[in-house]
């Protein structure tokens, strides 16, 4: 208890803070006990190494193309969601139509139809699969829109 | 643009949050770009009557987090602190013994934990209060304090040696 109002005064200290009220009970605290007294001197301490030190700042170009470097970003998703979006569609087709042409087609052995439907029903269960995984992570994500 | 400007507002707040956890500039930027593309992503989402950096931030954190722990073996920390203009040392020696904390001071901090760093950066280099740190980290001030107390005396026991 004693240790957690030594704690606050002393961040009010840092932070010009303190009431006077507030003052002569802290300087109370130090002078009644050596360990808060240590640990008093030993804060003083760190507060004053850190408070002669800054982060670098980085070179003026990281500024001037910060953002187009998020534009070109963006832009670049949005090409992917179409390209992705445009080659689902394509292959769906070019798998119906192909499916339609290998099963009409006498010559080709049954064997291969048969892979050909398995390969078709593989790659539309992976589909669904992967999807339904994504929907319910997505919906059982609490951290959905920070982490994806 | 709307989020244009959010972003030129925000982007050096990114950027130097980003290189609290991380410790490498370019690595930082990357972060920090990465988190505003998610946050436009789901902007939709975000309440504009509060403070975005408060929840930009959290997209952030969550970035480097993963980013720190995907990366633990591959990360090169930049020397990212430097003496301010103000305390420049014309003395050689004092210079070279300068330097020598600076570096100690960085090795230090890149040795406490993500959070005990985090807040420490928050505080004494970003100089926000302890009611902006609470906001952002979603904390109770009190809180905030009571971690800015312990991550400090972390810091101290590292330093241990150059304090005595």
């Amino acid at each position: 208890m004693k240790e957690e109002r030594f704690i606050i005064l002393l961040e009010r200290y840092f932070s010009n803070e303190l009431s006077k009220e507030e003052e002569s009970e802290f300087f109370s605290l130090i002078e009644n006990d050596t360990q808060l007294k240590k640990e008093f001197e030993e804060q003083k301490q760190i507060k004053e190494i850190l408070r002669k030190m800054e982060i670098k700042n980085p070179d003026r170009n990281a500024w001037e193309g910060y953002w187009l470097s998020i534009y070109n970003k963006l832009e670049r998703g949005i090409a992917w969601i179409l390209i992705s979006l445009a080659a689902i569609v394509i292959l769906f087709y070019g798998a119906i139509e192909a499916l339609n042409k290998i099963l009409v087609n006498n010559h080709i052995p049954s064997i291969v139809k048969y892979a050909y439907l398995a390969l078709v029903l593989g790659v539309v269960i992976l589909i669904v699969s992967v999807a339904r995984e994504k929907f319910f992570t997505f919906k059982r994500d609490k951290y959905k829109e920070i982490q994806r | 643009m709307e989020f244009e400007k959010i972003v030129k507002k925000n982007m050096r707040k990114g950027y130097y949050a980003a290189l609290n956890f991380v410790g490498a500039h370019d690595e930082a930027l990357e972060l920090s770009q990465q988190a505003f593309v998610k946050a436009f992503k789901n902007f939709n989402k975000f309440d504009k009557s509060k403070n975005f950096f408060v929840w930009y931030y959290t997209i952030l954190k969550n970035l480097c987090l993963n980013y720190l722990r995907d990366n633990k073996k591959k990360i090169s920390i930049d020397l990212i602190i430097e003496h301010k203009a103000e305390e420049s040392e014309s003395n050689p020696q004092l210079a070279a013994e300068r330097n020598n904390l600076k570096e100690l001071v960085q090795k230090a901090l890149f040795e406490l934990d993500a959070e005990d760093r985090e807040i420490i950066m928050l505080r004494e280099f970003e100089n926000y209060s302890y009611k902006e740190i609470a906001e952002i980290l979603q904390l109770p001030e009190g809180t905030v304090m009571s971690r800015l107390f312990y991550a400090r005396k972390k810091l101290a026991k590292k330093l241990e040696r150059y304090l005595k």
